[in-house]
């Protein structure tokens, strides 16, 4: 199977690596997948006081396609408010990445992973 | 006459290497399929254009050296497990030679009782066989292997009813290179009495496959796992002590004795007897020098990296193979860091198109996770000694990378237990 330039870029060279404090209130995490999958991935945001997405950092374990979903879904919540980041779909990202139809399940789990860490970072600030 | 200038041409200009192989992709997928040898290729050569015979034309020059070719294939063929030429049915693969085994004894025998035993671990062909049997009315006990991949020989036994017509147990597992206990399972098949069939085809030409000393009956191999062409392969049958029959599964013009229809493969054939001739001169030579390479690769991967699983026995196992998880990597992942340089395959569900991880090591009990991160490593006749210090680096650090990446290995680092946290799984 041949992969498009863009996800073996995101592969290569993956964006916002990495982990914030969980515990800090400002940062939200989204932990979706089982090892016993065969993927697992940890979207953390960072959110100013205005709403606004300041930082975005990820993990995963996972194939190309779910690191690249990962990778990708980081840059595009940096600047984004709460409610542009809740509306990002999981097809945005099979197109941008050309994601094969086997590997459809990765971009769910990059739009799980999101949804989730905006509600955590809800939940903890009562928003 | 084209076409022998053609040959010549290309004979003169380029060397083995570079006629075959891809020198900086290290080819680490030898389960999968071998190279053909050059020494193959060339024995071949002359049967496409020059010698074009059907070794079934009894009429012409054309058809008598075709066939002549083949019985000398036969003969080397035969000659590398030990057994008689006239037992020998080429076939076009092992997955029809399975098949031809499974369906054929089950129906030749279908008086004498419906049941057959196998494994788990067994390959696809032999399962999805078994499967068809039991739609047609016949009965299949998948036996469980332990944690090093082996069969346990008291369940086998007492697995055999009156009805049981045929054990059918792989020699050597194609994604761990275990090796089941042959000679053992042959004494209980004997005492039993019902036949016994090994799809041998991982085994074959890599090291001694001597079905007669064994008690096997029927064996199943392939020429492509081996160093010749693919597309061709064969059948053992058993003709004497016990005659061994099965009901052919191909019809059409009788050929192979009636055993499997269809214009024989004259070139497949002719390499497939050539790499058993070299097989039977090498493969000692071969599995030594290449259980060496391969304990080198795992003994620095374990060494260099943690958490680092073998699966499967590692005494009870083929030469050239290593099947190792590298715990909290996922496959398929891992493999995409080191895929320009080197090619292998792994259990994860990643790379079929099930979301299901191997159920080779999943029967082995290696919990999905682990299934998740196995990668398997086939060394070959073609493996070179510095492949192994170039590959042992870009794995190392394939693994590094990846783990760097992985959300759980930070907490696996961290002293989380992973088994408290509460999966989304999905
Ligand atoms: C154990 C085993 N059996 C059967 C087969 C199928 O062989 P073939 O490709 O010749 O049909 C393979 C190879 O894929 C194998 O490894």
């Amino acid at each position: 199977m041949a992969y498009s330039e863009k996800l073996l870029d995101h592969f290569k060279n993956p964006k916002n690596v990495g982990t914030l404090d969980k515990n800090k209130k400002s940062v939200g995490t989204g932990l979706v997948g089982a090892p016993e999958c065969g993927d697992v991935m940890r979207l953390q945001i960072e959110v100013s006081e205005e709403g606004v997405i300041e930082d975005a950092k990820f993990k995963t374990f996972g194939c190309g396609s779910a690191i690249a979903s990962s990778s990708l879904a980081t840059e595009w919540l940096k600047g984004k408010s709460l409610d542009e980041a809740g509306s990002i779909d999981n097809m945005d990202i099979v197109e941008e990445l050309a994601l094969p139809p086997v590997k459809i399940h990765c971009s769910v789990l990059a739009e799980d992973a999101i949804k989730m860490a905006i509600k955590d970072y809800r939940e903890k600030n009562g928003k | 006459m084209l076409s022998l200038h053609c040959i010549c041409l290309f004979k003169l200009n380029l060397n083995n290497e570079e006629r075959y192989m891809d020198n900086n992709l290290i080819y680490f997928d030898n389960n999968a399929t071998t190279p053909c040898d050059p020494r193959v290729v060339d024995a071949m050569l002359p049967w496409f254009y020059q010698n074009p015979g059907n070794a079934a034309s009894r009429s012409h020059a054309f058809g008598w050296k075709a066939e002549e070719a083949v019985d000398y294939a036969r003969e080397q063929v035969a000659n590398l497990i030990s057994v008689e030429s006239k037992e020998i049915i080429f076939t076009s693969g092992a997955t029809e030679a399975d098949n031809l085994a499974i369906k054929g004894v089950f129906e030749m025998y279908s008086r004498k009782g419906n049941h057959i035993i196998t494994l788990k671990t067994e390959h696809k062909a032999v399962l999805d066989a078994c499967d068809r049997v039991e739609k047609m009315g016949g009965e299949v006990t998948y036996l469980d292997v332990d944690r090093e991949g082996l069969v346990n020989l008291e369940e086998l036994e007492n697995a055999i009813t009156d009805k049981t017509v045929l054990v059918s147990v792989m020699w050597a597992n194609n994604e761990t290179g275990v090796i089941q206990p042959m000679k053992e399972i042959g004494e209980i098949c004997a005492r039993k009495g019902v036949l016994f069939f090994s799809d041998a085809t991982q085994a074959v030409g890599k090291i001694p496959v001597n079905p007669k000393e064994t008690g096997v009956h029927l064996i199943a191999f392939t020429a492509h796992k081996m160093y010749g062409p693919k597309g061709v392969g064969a059948l053992f049958v058993n003709r004497k002590k016990p005659r061994v029959k099965v009901v052919a599964q191909m019809d059409g013009g009788g050929h192979e004795r009636g055993m499997r229809s269809g214009t024989l493969n004259v070139p497949g054939i002719v390499g497939f007897g050539k790499a058993a001739e070299i097989a039977k001169q090498e493969m000692e030579a071969d599995a030594k020098r290449l259980s060496v390479l391969r304990d080198k690769l795992e003994k620095a991967l374990e060494e260099r990296l943690e958490e680092v699983y073998v699966n499967g026995s590692r005494t009870n196992r083929m030469p050239h193979v290593t099947n190792i998880s590298f715990k909290h990597v996922e496959g398929e992942g891992l493999m995409m860091t080191f895929n320009e340089n080197i090619a292998v395959s792994s259990g994860s569900a990643c790379t079929s198109a099930s979301l299901e991880p191997s159920y080779v090591l999943v029967a082995l009990g290696l919990g999905d996770d682990l299934a998740h991160s196995s990668i398997r490593f086939s060394l070959g006749r073609f493996t070179k000694d510095e492949e192994i210090d170039r590959a042992i680096d870009l794995v190392a650090n394939g693994v590094t990378h990846m783990r760097d990446l992985s959300p759980i290995w930070e907490m696996y680092k961290e002293g989380v237990d992973l088994d408290s946290i509460q999966w989304e799984a999905h």
